[in-house]
């Protein structure tokens, strides 16, 4: 043996632990960078060669640009709103002197809501419709998943009911809720509820199916186990079904966020209800050369909210699955 | 002498000073379509003119002219931003049937029509020319060539306006028809589409969406407000031809609408809402149009009308930009408050009434009393008095710069200045009728 070869023998050890380390960087820093870096690059490069009657398609610089001027206009915005109830003060104060039976109140801000304002308003109805989707379809999903009868009666509507439109909900859903839906001081608003029931029919469906489906491939072993301690119906699903089928459940509710965050900014668009749906159709309509850029900027958050509502439920399931070792992705 | 002086204005107007009750709703939703016209409702929220009068207003730009409609009908606006012709055409029941009312005229003139270059170019050679640039105002006359080389190659001509009630609807029907093109009428039971006889289809496309129609060649040419005919200059898609103050001059454009239960419900949230919109008509007119650049500053926001300022400057402040280029003063393009823009005339209402029995939206002949009760259920001249009386009597406006509530008729003497040079007195609808060519009258039916 050389000692050139010792010495690379050696050495090996050393230079795989080296590989191995640059290789983890590169998967997990450098090439998502990479990834990124050609996206913009190739965004930068189109764009300027895309020309539409509003000016050029926006780049990532005037997507910036636009960015900071909405963050200043939430500014803006805040100021005048404090002015406003400084006004309102005021004008309370004055109509009580001259009017002594009035009780003032202090009514909400008037004025436009800003981007900010909207993305609020885009999460909070995500998360109702989502919530009520879900109340309904984890117990459906795992009634269909435990009883063959069930399963057989309601697999036809979900059949028929799953590939629906949000854009076809719609009109019926604001139809009935303008119908059902009155009352003089309501809590919620008319725009606020249809929303929220179109996103929560159209994102009950994967919930309801992988429920059903992970709770009917329930490992027999562990059946069998619940037969020998006599669990109760209760307890057998608590103890057994539930935590075996987490991961199911999870990935249908997963699933169903994901298609309700769509299906909302879609409602949004169509039905002018508020949130970020409405602000992208505004800037349509608007048509000012600024336009482009300020929905670029809303795609944008659209999509960062949609991946780290996708996280935040991959948190979830971290902290409920009790198989703490399985891979999640 | 200050209040003497008050006092004389009052008698002259024959006012009682009686003050005006709290209102009974403060917090109000009103809806508009992103058009300079809404101009009004956004000044009276910006310059606070609506929480001077204890009101806390939501502006909230609708999607079209139906959904507005509609939400004005079912309560979810307390009022709107409406067509002249919506009010009225609730009201006999054609499209949707309820009872709106208005108070309050919102503007004169600010449409124009607008022809895609190519459709231009056609036209072009028809038009005759003074130092080089066209002469106006140009008639559809020039454009007939155009349609009928279009039906002898079996394809339609196709324009947009925004809705079938709609002034735009209506005036571009007037200009179309005066050069000899048929728009086509309305079929009885409630047709929509009115394309009965026409050489030239028309079809709805919200106000907004019509740059992006005419360019993706859906239509070949609109009628609609601004700033979407300066905005097509600036895209350079298209060519205004004529404005409608060249169709007819300093005709009624767009009414504040509310409910009619809604108004019984709120009599004087509703009179504090015109007196709100007073002020703010009295402001956009003040000293010439000297405020008019900072509307226009205001209605560029995103939330109001938000093209850019520069297309919105362009008809607000008096000029019009027909071909590239070439721009002409139009002092009187966009009225809010001279020649009493806001008060609601009676005889405004009935030309829309007969502008409908002329297409054949109001199928049957009705006597000259129908249009005037028609007119008297959904106008409000009674509610706009005192809403201007009390902004007399707080010396926030001039006794002078009002009609003469007590002798006021609601008719306006017989009007001249139309494209086709046809008069029109409000008091005689069937008389008017009788004089155009094209069109329904006596008792024709389709």
């Amino acid at each position: 043996m050389s000692k050139a070869q010792t010495a690379s023998l050696i050495l090996t050890p050393v230079k795989s632990v080296n590989i191995s380390l640059v290789s983890s960087w590169l998967r997990n820093a450098a090439l998502p960078l990479l990834g990124i870096l050609i996206f913009l690059g190739l965004w930068a490069v189109l764009a300027k060669n895309i020309d539409t009657s509003l000016g050029k398609f926006p780049g990532p610089s005037d997507v910036l640009t636009q960015a900071q001027v909405l963050i200043e206009e939430h500014g803006e915005q805040r100021s005048k709103a404090n002015a406003f109830y400084e006004r309102q003060e005021q004008r309370n104060a004055a109509r009580v002197a001259k009017d002594p039976s009035y009780s003032p109140t202090i009514r909400a801000f008037t004025g436009a809501p800003t981007f900010f304002d909207q993305i609020w308003t885009s999460l909070y109805t995500v998360t109702v419709g989502f919530l009520i989707a879900s109340v309904i379809a984890v117990p459906l999903g795992i009634l269909c998943g435990l009883s063959k009868a069930s399963y057989a009666a309601i697999n036809p509507l979900i059949q028929l009911l799953k590939p629906v439109s949000p854009l076809a909900w719609l009109p019926l859903v604001t139809m009935v809720v303008s119908a059902v839906y009155i009352s003089d001081d309501p809590m919620f608003s008319k725009s606020f509820i249809t929303s929220a029931v179109t996103v929560s029919l159209c994102c009950l469906w994967p919930t309801l199916i992988n429920t059903a489906v992970g709770v009917s491939s329930i490992d027999s072993d562990l059946i069998n186990v619940s037969k020998v301690l006599r669990l109760g119906p209760f307890s057998h699903v608590m103890k057994i079904v539930m935590p075996s089928s987490i991961p199911m459940i999870f990935t249908g509710l997963r699933l169903s966020l994901g298609i309700g965050w769509m299906v909302l900014i879609a409602a949004e668009m169509l039905a002018q209800n508020p949130g970020l749906g409405k602000f992208v159709w505004d800037e349509f309509q608007n048509g000012s050369s600024e336009s482009l850029a300020r929905i670029m900027v809303a795609v944008l958050t659209i999509g960062l909210i949609g991946f780290a509502l996708d996280r935040l439920m991959l948190l979830l399931q971290k902290q409920v699955s009790w198989d703490k070792g399985a891979v999640l992705r | 002498m200050i209040s003497a002086v008050c006092t004389t204005t009052l008698v002259g107007q024959g006012v009682s000073a009686q003050e005006l009750g709290w209102p009974e709703k403060e917090e109000l939703k009103f809806g508009f379509i992103k058009l300079t016209d809404m101009a009004p409702l956004a000044i009276a929220y910006e310059k606070g003119y609506f929480e001077d009068e204890g009101l806390y207003v939501t502006l909230e730009a609708q999607a079209n002219w139906k959904v507005l409609l509609d939400r004005v009908i079912d309560g979810q606006l307390d009022g709107a931003h409406m067509l002249a012709g919506q009010p009225l055409g609730a009201t006999i029941g054609y499209g949707t049937k309820a009872d709106i009312i208005t108070a309050f005229s919102m503007d004169l003139n600010g449409n124009a029509i607008t022809v895609s270059n190519d459709i231009w170019q056609q036209m072009k050679p028809n038009i005759p020319k003074e130092n080089g640039k066209p002469v106006h105002p140009i008639k559809a006359d020039a454009l007939k060539p155009v349609v009928d080389s279009y039906k002898k190659q079996g394809k339609a001509f196709k324009m947009g306006m925004v809705f079938p009630v709609s002034t735009h609807n209506y005036e571009l029907r007037y200009w179309l028809a005066a050069g000899g093109i048929h728009p086509g009428y309305y079929g009885p039971n409630n047709d929509v589409k009115g394309l009965i006889n026409a050489d030239a289809q028309l079809s709805v496309t919200p106000p907004p969406q019509m740059p992006s129609t005419m360019e993706a060649g859906t239509i070949y040419g609109y009628c609609v407000g601004e700033p979407w005919n300066q905005q097509a200059v600036f895209k350079g898609i298209g060519v205004p031809v004529v404005t409608d103050y060249e169709i007819w001059k300093d005709n009624p454009e767009k009414v504040f609408g509310v409910n009619k239960a809604w108004a019984e419900a709120n009599p004087n949230t509703h009179i504090r809402v015109v007196k709100a919109m007073i002020r703010a008509a009295i402001w956009l007119d003040e000293k010439d149009n000297a405020n008019r650049p900072e509307a226009v500053q205001i209605l560029a926001k995103s939330q109001y009308v938000g093209a850019d300022a520069e297309v919105i400057g362009n008809s607000m402040t008096g000029t019009f930009e027909y071909e590239k280029g070439d721009k002409r003063s139009v002092p009187d393009f966009n009225v809010f408050f001279r020649h009493n823009a806001t008060y609601p005339y009676y005889s405004d209402a009935i030309w829309y009434l007969t502008q409908m029995r002329r297409w054949g939206q109001i199928s049957e002949q009705k006597s000259d009393d129908w249009y005037k009760n028609i007119a008297k259920q959904v106008y409000r001249p009674d509610i706009y008095a005192q809403a201007a009386k009390s902004l007399i009597a707080e010396g926030k406006a001039n006794a002078a710069d009002f009609p003469e509530f007590a002798s006021e008729s609601g008719f306006k003497k017989p009007q001249t200045h139309f494209i086709d040079n046809i008069v029109y007195d409000g008091s005689q609808p069937n008389a008017y009728l009788e004089k155009f060519e094209i069109g329904l009258k006596g008792d024709s039916k389709i």
